[in-house]
């Protein structure tokens, strides 16, 4: 992972990084903008070559980091997600949407959609469903939650510039409430909480607030589910890294 | 400009969402301004029927990174609407203070990142940074410092966990609360550095007769509740928004189009400003005062100062509802449901954000709607649009196309959030 046999484009004395958005709330990349202490310092190591959110300086591809949010659900994003991928050295999906289809998945379980219509549906071009970006191009790292969070962003941004694996651990969120001396929501409430087979990286919020965890980050490594909706029949086991 | 030319900007910048807007020339005459919305639809009213009353504050914050609370806010205040709840004063300021967490983090974001570095003429808030560091610096601490209230009372500043239909899952502790003052007044003063700021920039001379549509409340100026009011003078309570504003479909966008009474409307910052600067505290009107606004602003090139000013508020309002905190105990109220409608509306950073829930006796949400300000802007920002590049029809084709894209910016349109309201209808089985 980031390791440098993947030769960078020489032309730039920096190296690039790109933010790209499909099917999403923005949430994630401005997770990158709110990284406010440290804005600054990362857009002196990188060249910020496309960030449409933030810049309106364009600079053409081929890209060394591509950071990719959002899903899968229009015909002509399937397309677009195929040049991002070929313009970018790295492609790091962030966020809940680019890793596993996001919210907007739940479509997904709708059955046959073709009922349903809009009042003008020939204005709209889209999919039924929705799906990761792994599920269209090779990715070479996920970044989980939703929304990502902030300092497992820097990490991977940090590894990136030192060509090293990102040091994002993938435990469940249950060891980090756990670490953190929390009161087991689930064992002393009887709440429901996704805590055990949630892979950790948000602090263990909701438990700290004494609700159950409801998953953002999705499952963690080790965990076999049911076929997650017609979308991805493939993907019913979760990789580990 | 010459017959029949067309002006494209095929993907506006430094805009939440996707979107380009589109300028048509005919003969010296500009017959059509287009805010293109392409930005894919999520079909969240849709994914909401069937789900738990419970569900939609966690499930609607997802519908915007940068505006979460008020989709969490009018969502609880739409489905404690329809369950007969209305939370303790506690609680409500409580919510009003993660509120100000909220504009002042979206507010910050546009003055400094999305905006300004037009006046400036820079690409980017980055750009901006390498000529005026501290002005980024200071806009960058105003926006920490919203994100630091979010993460206090909400528990993460994008999608915040710790809100629940009746109040929170855990009220923060007074020194939590407390610890925050330091910064806040920081950030006050920096929001006062802010008006005064953005006021020394150079704004076209732009005022448009906008019929302005925003929320009103007794003695506050208006962030999570009161009655829907107009210029043209609407004065209805959430329940009659349906009765007056109707949405439509347009071909070039998959966000809706919204009318009020068949009339073109604008809400945001200009319009709250416009019919509440009379909510403000003195010290706060003082400010915008000597920044050179009037009790009204009509030109959407000066929202950044209106935005500034709203920016102080929301550090006023943190400041007082921290320091007459108490915790509320029970941090919640018990909602139960019952077979109802239920009606919210509150105020996004970006202007008026309408929530209808209906719910079944057993707590299942069968009917969901949800119509955020971008959407409802979209006619104001194409007519403006119009009005605006007709007046400056002789400039180089590039030059109008930059101004256009300036233009658009100034109503800080959120895509993200606009497109994702696609009225879904059902026929047949």
């Amino acid at each position: 992972m980031f390791d440098s046999e993947r030769k960078r484009p020489a032309r730039q004395p920096k190296p690039t990084l790109a933010v790209w958005k499909f099917a999403s709330c923005d949430g994630c990349q401005l997770t990158l903008l709110n990284c406010e202490d440290e804005l600054l310092a990362i857009a002196g190591s990188v060249t910020i070559a496309s960030f449409g959110e933030a810049s309106s300086e364009v600079i053409e591809g081929p890209y060394d980091l591509s950071l990719v949010e959002g899903s899968i659900t229009t015909p002509a994003d399937a397309e677009r997600i195929r040049r991002v991928r070929e313009a970018s050295r790295f492609l790091v999906t962030i966020g809940a949407c680019a890793t596993s289809g996001g919210i907007q998945a739940l479509r997904n379980f709708g059955g046959d959609l073709a009922p349903v219509v809009y009042a003008r549906p020939e204005y709209i071009d889209t999919l039924r469903t929705s799906t990761a970006i792994a599920d269209h191009v090779p990715v070479d790292f996920e970044l989980r939650g939703c929304p990502i969070d902030r300092r497992q962003l820097l990490e991977v941004i940090g590894a990136f510039l030192r060509g090293r694996k990102p040091n994002v651990r993938a435990h469940s969120v249950c060891m980090d409430c756990k670490r953190a001396g929390r009161t087991c929501v689930l064992v002393a409430h009887g709440t429901p909480c996704l805590g055990p087979m949630t892979q950790a990286g948000c602090g263990a919020l909701c438990p700290g607030v004494g609700r159950g965890c409801f998953g953002c980050f999705g499952p963690a490594p080790g965990w076999t589910f049911l076929p997650f909706g017609p979308a991805n029949p493939a993907r019913t086991e979760v990789k580990s890294r | 400009m010459t017959h029949g030319s067309r002006l494209r900007v095929p993907a506006l910048t430094r805009v939440e969402g996707e979107g380009g807007l589109e300028i048509v020339v005919d003969d010296g005459q500009v017959t059509e301004a287009r805010l293109d919305i392409y930005e894919p639809p999520r079909f969240f009213e849709a994914l909401l029927r069937g789900r738990q009353y419970t569900e939609p504050p966690d499930i609607t914050a997802r519908i915007c990174g940068i505006c979460p609370v008020a989709y969490q806010m009018s969502a609880c205040a739409a489905i404690e609407d329809a369950c007969g709840v209305t939370v303790p004063a506690d609680i409500a300021a409580l919510r009003r203070l993660l509120y100000c967490g909220e504009w002042m983090e979206s507010h910050a974001l546009h003055v400094y990142l999305l905006h300004a570095p037009d006046f400036l003429g820079y690409e980017s808030g980055i750009h901006l940074a390498r000529d005026h560091p501290d002005a980024v610096a200071r806009g960058l601490r105003l926006k920490k410092a919203g994100n630091h209230l979010m993460e206090v009372v909400g528990g993460r500043s994008v999608h915040p966990v710790n809100v629940r239909i009746g109040g929170f899952y855990r009220a923060p502790s007074v020194s939590a609360l407390r610890a925050l003052l330091p910064e806040l007044e920081q950030a006050r003063q920096d929001a006062a550095e802010t008006v005064a700021w953005v006021a020394t920039f150079t704004f076209p001379d732009f005022s448009r007769d906008y019929e302005f549509v925003s929320l009103r409340h007794p003695d506050e100026y208006p962030i999570t509740a009161g009655r829907v009011v107009s210029t043209g003078g609407l004065d209805i309570p959430p329940a009659g928004y349906d009765r007056h504003f109707t949405e439509f479909q347009v071909p070039h966008s998959t966000a809706l189009h919204s009318v009020l009474d068949g009339k073109t409307y604008l809400t945001g910052p200009l319009a709250r400003y416009s019919l509440n600067s009379g909510r403000l505290p003195a010290e706060v009107a003082a400010v915008a005062r000597a920044a050179g606004l009037g009790p009204t602003c009509a030109n959407p090139f000066r929202s950044i100062v209106v935005r500034a000013v709203e920016l102080l508020y929301a550090c006023d309002e943190a400041l007082r509802l921290i320091r007459g905190y108490q915790p509320p105990d029970p941090p919640a109220v018990d909602v139960l449901p019952r077979a109802a409608t239920g009606y919210g509306c509150t105020e996004a950073p970006r202007g008026l954000l309408y929530h209808r829930y209906a719910i079944t006796a057993d707590g299942t949400v069968t009917d969901a709607k949800i119509v955020p300000p971008t959407s409802q802007n979209q006619r104001a920002i194409e007519a403006d649009l119009r009005a605006f590049a007709a007046a400056r029809i002789g400039l180089p084709p590039e030059r109008l196309t930059e101004e256009c894209e300036r233009a658009v910016r100034s109503y800080d349109p959120c895509i993200s959030c606009a497109a994702h309201f696609l009225d879904l209808r059902v026929v047949g089985s």
